[in-house]
């Protein structure tokens, strides 16, 4: 038996001619695993897709907003919350909740802002003032133009 | 070629014979618990009607956010059946949830978890575990408004977690936000990958099950060893394999009823520009989770309230799954563990009742 005479020659030769063939081995399964695993948890991540920062959207007619009443518009890919006021004027928010990423919503009935995922409450400054949420909304500019809404980011 | 001609040359080359003659000489014990010992097979059962009515329903379902919801809607309205084949497979899905609880807190309460039985409760845990992602990737595959903001919410959690958060939410939704780079993503999940560990999983699971056969609570041990009888028992084959069918028989006929008399919603379509619309809630086993949520201020003594939460989450599931190892195997222990997980229990079922309370517009501040 010529593998027997190898096991025998392999188990009463050096320890170190034995340890040289386990790290072999064990090099060996590392290698294959980890060329293995690499390209595999590198596929699993997501690729950065570097998106165009929008800065300013056109929300649509003044005039449509009635007074007390807010609505959702697309700022870029995420939305924002744009309210008029009981007092006429018009505010802009980010509309993702600051607590786990809800859309949040105008309630007349409370005259703010409100999340219905967790009950989180704004007030017409964005500032979180009931609930869970840990930040304020970010607050986003206004202008009118010939009854047309602009919203941007503060400079 | 005779019957006993074709089992003879099949018994030769694929030992069934030994299979069956190890479930002949199975015994169950017999008791005043025995009834714990069905909610495994039921869960086993409700994991076979998913594994099918989900093939089935792959055959139809398109996983973009373009025509995901459209073609269950589809498979509602115009595949024969359809109705019924998705249904069940959203029914069963809860009932397995409920089922597989039933069996782990039945494991816990009458301590089959000691040795030798470790490795079963740990691969038990880690199922559970997987029948709560199933859930959550399965949730969102219809790609309605309550599944699009729950994913949000619930991916978003993670995000909490110092220093990878960002990294777990990016890696979880394939991208910045919930679009349908997630849906995709989460299907492949749902059908493929948590599948496939299952199937392993519950491979080993089923295995040490039949190794070491039912466990016998330490109170029926102590009464047999004090009045000196031995824990009476019944085969396996055919007296509890058979009641073993009839319970499967009769979680098909709730299936069944369910999906006739409560056909599964399919709710408004996903709209990333649309507001979270008011009463939603998650499924009944995260709504304990979910009302802890509204509870926890923004900040507790300074330390993020959603990290805590996360955090306790975390520890809690941790500790299920570790739990052979750090109860040891005493009376005053074993007593500790029960209350504990009775005030677990309690508190579950105290924070689903005040969600289930708490419904439509929420209150004012």
């Amino acid at each position: 038996m010529a593998s027997d005479v190898f096991v025998a020659r392999l188990n009463s030769g050096a320890p170190g001619r034995r340890g040289f063939l386990n790290w072999l081995l064990g090099a060996w399964a590392a290698g294959v695993a980890g060329s293995i695993l690499y390209p595999v948890i590198r596929y699993l991540i997501p690729p950065e897709i570097p998106e165009a920062s929008t800065q300013s959207v056109n929300a649509g007619k003044a005039s449509a907003l009635a007074l007390n009443s807010g609505r959702i518009v697309p700022f870029g890919s995420v939305p924002a919350i744009l309210v008029r006021t009981a007092a006429g004027d018009y505010r802009a928010f980010s509309a993702t909740c600051t607590h786990l990423a809800c859309t949040v919503q105008y309630r007349p009935d409370l005259e703010h802002i409100w999340c219905a995922c967790h009950n989180g409450h704004y007030d017409l400054t964005g500032r979180n003032i009931a609930g869970p949420p840990p930040r304020p909304l970010e607050a986003y500019q206004v202008n009118v133009a010939n009854d047309e809404l602009i919203v941007s980011k503060k400079p | 070629m005779t019957s006993y001609q074709l089992r003879a040359w099949l018994g030769e080359r694929v030992p069934v014979a030994d299979i069956v003659e190890a479930l002949r000489r199975k015994r169950v014990p017999e008791h005043r618990y025995s009834i714990w010992y069905y909610f495994g097979g039921m869960t086993l059962f409700f994991f076979i009607v998913q594994v099918f009515t989900g093939g089935l329903l792959l055959l139809y379902y398109r996983p973009s956010a373009g025509e995901a919801y459209e073609s269950v809607q589809f498979i509602m309205t115009r595949v024969p059946f359809g109705w019924l084949i998705r249904s069940i497979h959203a029914w069963s899905a809860n009932v397995m949830v409920a089922t597989a609880l039933a069996h782990l807190f039945s494991a816990l309460f009458l301590h089959a978890y000691r040795r030798p039985r470790e490795i079963t409760w740990v691969s038990g845990a880690f199922l559970l575990l997987l029948i709560l992602a199933f859930g959550f990737t399965g949730y969102l595959l219809p790609w309605n408004e309550l599944s699009f903001f729950a994913t949000r919410v619930g991916t978003d959690m993670a995000g909490t977690v110092p220093g990878v958060g960002h990294f777990i939410v990016r890696f979880m939704r394939g991208g910045r936000d919930v679009t349908g780079a997630t849906l995709t993503r989460l299907f492949g999940v749902h059908v493929a990958i948590l599948p496939a560990i299952a199937t392993a999983l519950l491979g080993l699971h089923l295995f040490l099950v039949q190794r070491h056969g039912m466990s016998v609570p330490p109170s029926v041990w102590e009464e047999s060893r004090r009045t000196g009888r031995a824990t009476a028992s019944i085969p396996f084959l055919p007296d509890f394999a058979l009641r073993d069918l009839f319970a499967w028989t009769v979680g098909l006929a709730l299936l069944a009823g369910l999906a006739a008399f409560y056909p599964w919603e399919l709710g408004v379509k996903a709209d990333p520009f649309a507001s979270a619309p008011a009463g939603i809630r998650p499924e009944w086993y995260f709504l304990w989770a979910f009302q802890t949520l509204k509870y926890v201020p923004a900040s507790v003594f300074g330390v993020n309230g959603e990290l805590l939460v996360v955090a306790a989450l975390g520890i809690g599931a941790a500790l299920m799954v570790v739990l052979p190892f750090v109860v040891p195997d005493r009376p005053h222990a074993r007593r500790v563990l029960v209350w504990f997980a009775a005030a677990v229990l309690a508190y579950m079922a105290l924070l689903t009742f005040l969600a289930l309370r708490a419904q439509g517009g929420g209150p004012t501040p």
